[in-house]
């Protein structure tokens, strides 16, 4: 079957994405898997200036699924483009930035940056990370600052095709969705985590530095669901599915409610070939399940009328 | 490199360690050896048995005790839901295995080198001991509170000089500290090797000693991880400049001016 997958300007030889966060600049991954094999790779979250992130702890196991409150650890845009994307500029992949600063001005500068880098294929921006003070969650839920954020990172970044990444932590994320398609997004991905906690009653504790953290793994995957399908009937762009993806099965699902690609995330940690192995059971299932194709799948959910 | 560095394999044995006191809290966990072409002790593995659903995630981390042959085996202490369902994995489970992960510990083979465990991080000392060309030139130290039966003391003490400490009264864990503070004097004032393994206020008095009479000291640090390959940064801790390092990358052998504790 052909599992290629073209929209929003990118072009994947197929839908399976691996998220931000996840799995480090790819090259980390590359002994358990051919990474030519991926439909495509976010890369860990970069800033402008080199980020420490937050104190540890930093994760915990919650049930079907973990916590993490990183903050955006990284080294920084330039050691980026001087080290990570050369280590990665001969693999036949599509590789994605992901984007974070404080503000539009901010993102607007680190866009500009990426923009003239060939070995990218797209920008994605954060406005959800909840593990971080400034900016984050706190555009994630603002659709004015989504809107501004989007043109900022747009008009920044050439012909580079731009993702904005939506956090779940709102009150109707259909909102955010328009927003940031109105503000020249050429494509959405969601969900971000969802903000959780958790404490340790024996020395009365947060089990978690920062205190709240964001939750991700299979116990989100409904909601995930959920915000795709609202998010898919509100808009016109490209979605990308995140939330919860361990099996082909769990894919397709987001797929079926109209998602072009996902993106897989916490599964990479149950084992480091997940991904990989990913890519053959996909196509192995729509074949199973008799889809004709993947386009004839995509968004064929049959509502209740 | 081979892209097999993730496998499946079978659980072979899976015994108690020290029953007769204190049930079921440690065991030696032997698994089909995966095809490694090498491996170096202080690395080590992370384990997720296949037989998982969901409800637990992660793999767990676990340094690498001994390898023959046919082998690997792991010390493991049952500490919590992950450990208490490893260690009821029966003969002929599957676990997938990655690794071996990390770096290891200094060998030098000439030089007097000192071996301080604490508890259950005498594990990766088997393999050391076992593979270290000269192990007349090892001395082992074990600080515990179990009985000694726990541990693979004897064994190791067969082979190279050993002693041990039990901290069962309040005044033994002065002791510890004190035969601790001149084992690690005498190896720096003879330029020897000190490399350590154990709980985090363990390899805090180790460094501070190594510190005190500047010492050439490792630590092993055994950090909570997700994945175990860099990606996650979950493990991480703060190297001598203040960054966050991955502990499953860069470490888990840490020389003691390197890293804070």
């Amino acid at each position: 079957m052909n599992m290629n997958v073209s929209f929003g300007g990118l072009d994947l030889k197929n839908p399976i994405m691996t998220a931000s966060g996840t799995f480090g600049f790819g090259l980390e991954f590359a002994p358990y898997g051919d990474l030519e094999k991926l439909g495509g790779i976010v890369a860990k979250g970069i800033s402008l200036k080199p980020r420490e992130g937050n104190p540890m702890p930093r994760i915990a196991e919650t049930p079907c699924g973990m916590l993490n409150a990183i903050g955006i650890q990284n080294p920084g845009v330039e050691e980026f483009v001087t080290k990570a994307l050369p280590a990665l500029a001969n693999k036949n992949v599509a590789i994605v930035a992901n984007l974070y600063a404080c503000d539009a001005a901010e993102f607007g500068e680190l866009a500009s940056v990426l923009a003239g880098e060939d070995s990218l294929a797209a920008l994605e921006v954060n406005v959800s990370c909840p593990n971080v003070k400034e900016g984050g969650s706190a555009f994630g839920a603002d659709p004015i600052q989504i809107r501004k954020v989007t043109e900022a990172v747009k008009k920044n970044a050439g012909n580079k095709p731009v993702i904005v990444k939506l956090s779940p932590n709102v009150t109707d994320i259909a909102v955010c969705a328009r927003a940031a398609a109105d503000g020249g997004a050429d494509s959405l991905s969601l969900i971000n985590t969802l903000m959780g906690m958790a404490v340790d009653i024996r020395n009365r504790k947060p089990r978690i530095a920062n205190v709240v953290a964001g939750l991700s793994g299979p116990a989100i995957k409904p909601v995930a669901l959920r915000c795709v399908h609202q998010v898919v009937q509100a808009v016109d762009i490209p979605v990308i599915g995140i939330g919860g993806i361990t099996s082909a099965e769990d894919a397709l699902e987001f797929i079926l409610v109209g998602a072009h690609a996902v993106q897989v995330g916490t599964a990479n940690f149950l084992r480091p070939d997940f991904a990989f192995t990913l890519v053959d059971e996909l196509e192995a299932l729509l074949v199973e399940i008799g889809a004709k194709s993947l386009e004839e799948f995509r968004g064929s959910l049959e509502l209740p009328l | 490199m081979s892209l097999r560095n993730c496998q499946n394999v079978k659980v072979l044995e899976v015994t108690p360690v020290g029953q007769l006191k204190r049930p079921d809290e440690f065991f030696e966990i032997k698994l089909e050896y995966p095809d490694w072409d090498r491996w170096k002790p202080g690395q080590f593995v992370m384990i997720r048995p296949t037989g998982w659903e969901l409800d637990l995630l992660w793999a767990r981390p676990f340094s690498i005790c001994s390898v023959d042959d046919d082998t690997l085996t792991l010390f493991v202490q049952k500490v919590g839901r992950g450990t208490a369902r490893i260690t009821a994995l029966k003969p002929g489970d599957d676990v997938a295995i990655w690794g071996p992960l990390g770096n290891s510990f200094a060998v030098e083979p000439e030089t007097p080198t000192l071996l301080l465990s604490g508890g259950i991080g005498i594990a990766p000392f088997r393999g050391y001991v076992e593979q270290h060309p000269h192990p007349e030139n090892l001395n082992l130290f074990l600080a515990h509170r179990l009985p000694l039966e726990c541990y693979p003391f004897g064994k190791l003490s067969e082979k190279i000089n050993g002693q041990c400490m039990i901290e069962e009264k309040p005044d033994d864990l002065q002791q510890i500290i004190a035969s601790m503070r001149e084992l690690i004097k005498e190896y720096a004032d003879k330029d020897g090797l000190i490399l350590s393994c154990g709980p985090t206020p363990f390899m805090r008095t180790v460094q501070q000693f190594a510190n005190e009479f500047g010492a050439r000291a490792q630590v092993s640090l055994e950090n909570r991880m997700a994945c175990g390959v860099g990606a996650c940064l979950g493990c991480v801790t703060k190297d001598g400049n203040d960054h966050h390092v991955q502990v499953c990358t860069k470490g888990p052998v840490f020389w003691t001016d390197k890293v804070e504790l």
